[in-house]
């Protein structure tokens, strides 16, 4: 009995057009991308119905975490932080840097650590300051050094924008110091960096 | 694709003679694989959505003294204070802290909480205005969270204030 032949397909496949896609995907993703920046805190930040986006740059970001440290950063648009840097130590003529410490503070993300410890803490290896635990920048009334922080910020970058991140649960009082900071150092409207939240308003009308 | 019908056409094997012909195709797979692999490491390391910000105005702080006559001084009865406390309690209270006018009532953070109220009281008083009173107790979500009801309750007039000890004595009765 002769067998009925099917035609064997190919099972090959041309894959050209997934090529194309894939690597057209992979251009949009590599032009688009913004590096997370490796933060050395992590914050879980509240939410609010709030949709104002925040701007890349021109950032002068403090961090609060869960038990109540406080954090530094500031971009690097048009040598920010180098400025910050000369200008932190023409204040404090005690603390000098060579170029090495430089190097570090314009690379580093937040600080968080006191005036009088931030020279050994730039000295430090990188992988060595992703492991010290910074114990945060003093805010107490007799040494209130993120006021001097945000004075200098803003004279290193004048278009500089304030944001507070703080964590959901850190305690209050803290808070407030910050914000209490702000108000003495005139800065009277800043952003508090939130997560997005559904508005009820919005929801009643679907 | 193509190579396969070639060998079909070219009959048995062997027989064949001078330079094979060489198929132009390529086996695109490895390259496919590779696109991907990239494609997902750029997915799973790109930021896209920027954080969104809350943006508050605080009062400039005045400097020197400050008479009596010159701060806004508000009706006992458009005043309507909250009080933030500990483990995410809320007290509401209208008037002042020695003579509440309504209240103080406790209630929570839900839509049928504190929204509700602040709704209801915002329609009958007319220039209403919010005082936010966080205890040392509270945390920061507490106070966004407040700060959010504001808007979704679309009450412009609002302040955060230091807490009086009469007001925590008063959150001290309910509990």
């Amino acid at each position: 009995m002769p067998k009925v032949k099917i035609p064997r397909k190919s099972t090959l496949i041309d894959m050209t057009a997934m090529c194309d896609v894939a690597f057209l995907l992979l251009t949009f993703f590599m032009l688009t991308t913004q590096f997370k920046s490796d933060e050395s805190v992590i914050v879980d930040t509240p939410s609010s119905i709030s949709e104002i986006k925040l701007p890349d740059t021109d950032i002068l970001n403090i961090t609060i975490t869960k038990d109540g440290k406080i954090f530094f950063s500031i971009d690097n648009k048009n040598f920010t932080r180098e400025k910050l840097l000369a200008k932190i130590s023409e204040k404090h003529p005690e603390l000098q840097f060579d170029g090495r410490e430089e190097k570090a503070f314009v690379l580093t993300g937040s600080i968080g650590v006191p005036l009088n410890q931030l020279k050994g803490y730039l000295a430090l290896d990188e992988s060595d300051r992703k492991m010290y635990q910074q114990p945060g920048i003093p805010v107490d009334s007799t040494n209130n050094e993120l006021g001097d922080w945000i004075m200098q910020g803003r004279l290193s970058n004048p278009g500089v924008r304030i944001t507070v991140k703080g964590d959901q649960g850190c305690p209050w009082p803290v808070v407030k110091k910050v914000m209490n900071t702000l108000q003495d150092k005139n800065v009277n409207k800043f952003n508090l960096i939130t997560d997005l939240e559904a508005d009820p308003n919005k929801l009643k009308g679907i | 694709m193509a190579e396969l019908e070639q060998k079909q056409a070219g009959g048995k094997k062997g027989k064949k003679k001078g330079r094979k012909k060489m198929s132009t195709r390529i086996d695109l797979t490895p390259m496919v694989d590779l696109g991907f692999l990239l494609v997902t490491f750029f997915m799973l390391t790109t930021t896209f959505s920027k954080p969104q910000t809350m943006e508050i105005n605080l009062p400039v702080k005045p400097k020197g003294e400050v008479k009596e006559e010159d701060q806004n001084s508000l009706k006992a009865s458009k005043a309507f204070n909250i009080i933030l406390g500990k483990d995410n309690k809320v007290f509401w209270y209208l008037g002042l802290a020695n003579e509440p006018i309504e209240g103080p009532i406790e209630t929570n953070f839900s839509a049928e909480g504190i929204r509700k109220v602040l709704q209801e009281k915002n329609a009958s008083i007319k220039d209403m205005v919010v005082l936010i009173k966080p205890t040392n107790d509270a945390i920061y979500k507490n106070v966004v969270d407040i700060l959010d009801e504001m808007n979704i309750s679309n009450i412009k007039r609002y302040a955060l204030v230091d807490i009086a000890k009469e007001e925590l004595d008063l959150i001290k009765n309910i509990n």
